[in-house]
C-alpha cells in the first residue's frame, strides 16, 4: 500500500487525547442466524483518539463499527456512546446516532438533493436548526472540505472525492463528537484518495474522536494512535502503530502484512 | 474550393447505400417509410372499393337519428326518443365514470398492498403477495363476471324488502343492497344560495378550491416558520378547520337534507341508484389493477438503495422522516411512469364493460348503435377517436406529474 497518499506534515503534538471515555465496548457478540460475526469484542476508545481499524474482508471491521450507531443489532454485551447505553430504546439510539457521524464506503448522497440540501437535511430536520443558520453551518462545512463551490450541484456531478467529502461535510454538519469511518476510500480512484484522506487529517487534527475501518495503511501509521487488527470476528491484536507494523506479534496480523505490504 | 486538409472525397457508389454507415440507415428508413405508406394506400383503396361495392358510404348523419333504446344508468338526463349522439355521450361519460373511479380506488388498493407487502410481518406480507398473484394473473374478463355473478345471487331481491317480515332490511334505513344494485341517500339543498342542485353544487365545489388554497397557504407558512425558527409548526388541526369549518357553515345555511331510497312498487325509487353493473366494473378494475400498482410501488420503493435509508439513520432521521425526505422522492420518480400506463390500461379495460351490460361508450356507441344503423366504420372510428384522445389526456396529465417529481439532475 502506498504511504504517498498523504504529503502534509502531520502534527502529531496536536492530537491531544483525553482520558474521558468516549466509546466502550464490553464482551459484545452478534451473530448472523447460525454464523457468529463478532466474538466478544472488547473495546475502549478515549475522547480524542484516532483508531483504525485493519484485517482482512470478512472479519467483522464494518459490521463492528456499524453497531456503534445501531444500524446492526448486536446481541450481546454493552456498548456505551458518549455516556449513552445503547439499547432497543428508540431515545437512545436517537441520541447516540445524532453524536455519532458516519461515512460510507459509497458515499450514500441523497442524489434527489443538492450538496446545500443534503447537509442542511439532518440539521433542519433533527437538530430544528432554522434553515438560515443551517445553510451557513453547512457552507462553514463545505470550505472545510474545499467544496464550497460545489453547493448547488447534485451529487450526480461531483467526482468520487469530491462526493466523499461531502459525505464528511454532511456528518459534520451534525456537530458529531464521534466520527465512523468505514471503507471511506476504497470506491475511489487512487488520485482523489489523497483529497479525501486529507481531509481526514485535518479532522484528527482537531481533536476529532475517529474509528476506520480502512486499507490505507499509510494513513494508519502517520495518522492513528492504536491500529486494531481483526480476524474471523475477534479483536486478534491491537497496537500502537509503529509497533503494530515492525513488530507484529501474532501469525495472523504477520501473515496479513505480509500480503498487504510485501508488493 | 477544395484546400489541401479537406478529406479525400471518395466517389459516391450505389453499394454505399447498404454498406457505409453513413447512409445505411438512411436507405432503411426511406424503405419502411415507403412500405407504410404502400401499405396505407393499398388499406385505403380497399376500403374504399369494398364500401363501393356494398353500396355504402362514410356518413356521419345517423348520429342524429333517434336511438330508441333505453340506458338505465347515466350521468345526463337520456330517453329512448333522444339521438345516436345523445347515447354515445351518456356512454362517454359512464366510461370516464368508470374509468375515474377505478384508477383511485386502483391507486388506493396498490399503494396498501405494496407498502405492506414490504412488511416485516410474515403474515402481512404473504397475504399481501397472495393479493397480488392471485388478482394479476387471472384475467380481468373473468374477475367483472365473477363480481356481478356473486352481487346477483347474494344480495336480495328489492322485494326480499317488503311486508312486515321482510327477508332483508336497510342499513342504517337508509342504504339498501339489492341484487339490481346499491340504493344510498342523496344529499340535496333546501333552501340553496342557487337556483337549481347542480349550481348549487357548483357553490361548494367553489368553496372546496378555496379551503384547498388556504390549506396550500397554511402549508407555506408552516414552511417558512420552520426555516425561520427550525421548529415545524403544527398544521394538522388548522388544515382541518379551514376544510371543515366553512363546509360545516355552508351546508347548514343551505340546508342539507337527504333525500332517501324508498320500496315504492317493485323497485326502490329516490337516493343514488349505483347499478350492479357499475359497481362489479368497478370494483373488478380497482382490484386487478391494484395488484399491478402495488408491484410498481414495491417496486419504487425496493429501487431506492439499503445505503440511502443506512445514511439518513446515520444522520439521527427517524424511520418516518426517512421515508418521506429520502425514500419516497426518489421512489416516486420510479413508481410514476408505470402507473401512467396502468391509468390508461384501466381506461381501455372499462370497454369489458359490455360483459355485465354496463353502458359505457363501447357498449352504446359501439354496440347498440353500431347494430342498428349498420355504421362499423364510422362507428369504429369515432370509439378510436374516443379512446385515443381519452388515453393521451390521461398521459399528459401524468406526464406534467412525472416532470416535477423526476431526478433534476444525475
Amino acid at each position: 500500500m502506498s504511504e504517498l497518499a498523504i504529503e502534509r506534515e502531520i502534527d502529531r503534538s496536536k492530537m491531544s487525547i483525553s482520558d474521558e471515555v468516549a466509546i466502550q465496548i464490553t464482551g459484545m457478540n452478534k451473530w448472523y442466524g447460525q454464523f457468529h460475526v463478532l466474538r466478544d469484542i472488547n473495546l475502549t476508545v478515549n475522547r480524542g483518539e484516532r483508531i483504525v481499524i485493519a484485517g482482512p474482508s470478512g472479519s467483522g471491521k464494518s459490521t463492528m463499527i456499524r453497531c456503534l450507531n445501531a444500524l446492526e443489532e448486536h446481541q450481546e454485551g454493552q456498548i456505551i456512546v458518549d455516556g449513552t447505553e445503547l439499547t432497543s430504546d428508540l431515545k437512545n439510539i436517537d441520541k447516540i446516532r445524532s453524536e455519532v457521524g458516519m461515512c460510507f464506503q459509497h458515499f450514500n448522497l441523497f442524489p434527489h438533493l443538492t450538496i446545500l440540501e443534503n447537509c442542511t437535511l439532518a440539521p433542519i430536520w433533527v437538530r430544528k436548526t432554522p434553515k438560515k443558520e443551517a445553510e451557513e453551518l453547512a457552507m462553514h462545512f463545505l470550505e472545510k472540505v474545499k467544496i464550497p463551490d460545489q453547493a448547488h450541484k447534485y451529487p450526480g456531478m461531483l467526482s468520487g472525492g469530491q462526493q466523499q467529502r461531502v459525505a464528511i461535510a454532511r456528518s459534520l454538519c451534525m456537530k458529531p463528537r464521534i466520527m465512523l469511518f468505514d471503507e471511506p476510500t476504497s470506491a475511489l480512484d487512487p488520485e482523489m484518495i489523497k483529497e479525501v484522506l486529507d481531509t481526514m487529517i485535518e479532522l484528527a487534527e482537531e481533536g476529532m474522536t475517529m474509528l476506520c475501518v480502512t486499507h490505507e495503511m499509510g494513513f494508519a501509521r502517520q495518522v492513528a494512535n492504536r491500529v486494531i487488527f481483526m480476524a474471523d470476528g475477534q479483536i486478534v491484536e491491537q497496537n500502537e502503530p509503529e509497533e503494530f507494523f515492525n513488530n507484529p506479534k501474532s501469525e495472523r496480523t504477520q501473515q496479513f502484512l505480509s500480503q498487504i505490504l510485501g508488493h | 474550393m477544395s484546400t489541401l486538409t479537406d478529406p479525400p472525397k471518395t466517389a459516391f457508389r450505389l453499394s454505399m447505400l447498404i454498406n457505409d454507415t453513413r447512409y445505411r440507415s438512411l436507405t432503411f428508413q426511406a424503405l419502411a417509410f415507403l412500405a407504410l405508406a404502400l401499405s396505407f394506400v393499398y388499406l385505403g383503396n380497399n376500403l374504399v372499393e369494398n364500401l363501393r361495392t356494398a353500396g355504402l358510404n362514410i356518413n356521419f348523419g345517423f348520429l342524429g337519428d333517434t336511438a330508441g333504446y333505453d340506458i338505465s344508468q347515466r350521468l345526463v338526463e337520456y330517453g329512448n326518443q333522444d339521438s345516436h349522439s345523445r347515447a354515445a355521450l351518456v356512454g362517454l361519460l359512464n366510461t370516464v365514470l368508470v374509468a375515474f373511479l377505478a384508477c383511485i380506488t386502483a391507486t388506493v388498493f396498490g399503494v396498501i398492498a405494496g407498502v405492506l407487502r414490504l412488511s416485516n410481518n410474515w403474515l402481512v406480507s404473504k397475504l399481501m403477495a397472495f393479493y397480488v398473484e392471485i388478482f394479476r394473473n387471472i384475467p380481468v374478463l373473468i374477475w367483472i363476471i365473477i363480481i356481478f355473478t356473486v352481487m346477483t345471487a347474494v344480495m336480495p331481491a328489492p322485494r326480499a324488502y317488503r311486508g312486515d317480515n321482510a327477508t332483508a332490511s336497510m342499513l342504517l334505513d337508509a342504504v339498501a343492497f339489492t341484487n339490481r344494485g346499491v340504493y344510498i341517500p342523496m344529499p340535496f339543498f333546501e333552501n340553496g344560495l342557487m337556483p337549481g342542485q347542480t349550481l348549487n353544487w357548483l357553490v361548494v365545489l367553489v368553496v372546496a378550491v378555496g379551503s384547498w388554497f388556504a390549506a396550500r397557504k397554511i402549508n407555506v407558512w408552516a414552511t417558512a416558520k420552520q426555516e425561520e425558527s427550525g421548529v415545524r409548526p403544527k398544521t394538522l388541526p388548522m388544515v382541518l378547520g379551514v376544510w371543515l369549518v366553512p363546509f360545516v357553515i355552508m351546508m347548514l345555511i343551505m340546508g342539507l337534507a337527504w333525500e332517501y331510497p324508498a320500496l315504492k312498487g317493485f323497485n326502490f325509487q329516490g337516493g343514488i341508484k349505483i347499478g350492479g353493473p357499475l359497481i362489479a366494473l368497478w370494483f373488478a378494475l380497482s382490484i386487478y389493477t391494484g395488484a399491478f400498482i402495488a408491484e410498481n410501488v414495491r417496486a419504487g420503493i425496493q429501487a431506492v438503495s439499503k445505503g440511502q435509508t443506512e445514511a439518513a439513520a446515520a444522520l439521527g432521521l427517524r424511520p418516518g422522516k426517512v421515508m418521506n425526505l429520502v425514500v419516497l422522492p426518489q421512489a416516486l420518480r420510479i413508481i410514476i411512469p408505470p402507473l401512467i400506463s396502468q391509468y390508461l390500461n384501466i381506461t381501455k379495460n372499462s370497454s369489458l364493460a359490455i360483459a355485465v351490460g354496463y353502458a359505457d361508450i363501447t357498449a352504446t356507441l359501439g354496440g347498440i348503435t353500431l347494430n342498428q344503423t349498420g355504421r362499423a366504420i364510422e362507428c369504429v372510428l369515432l370509439l378510436m377517436a374516443f379512446y385515443l384522445t381519452a388515453s393521451l389526456l390521461i398521459s399528459a396529465v401524468m406526464n406534467v406529474y412525472n416532470a416535477s417529481v423526476k431526478l433534476k439532475e444525475r
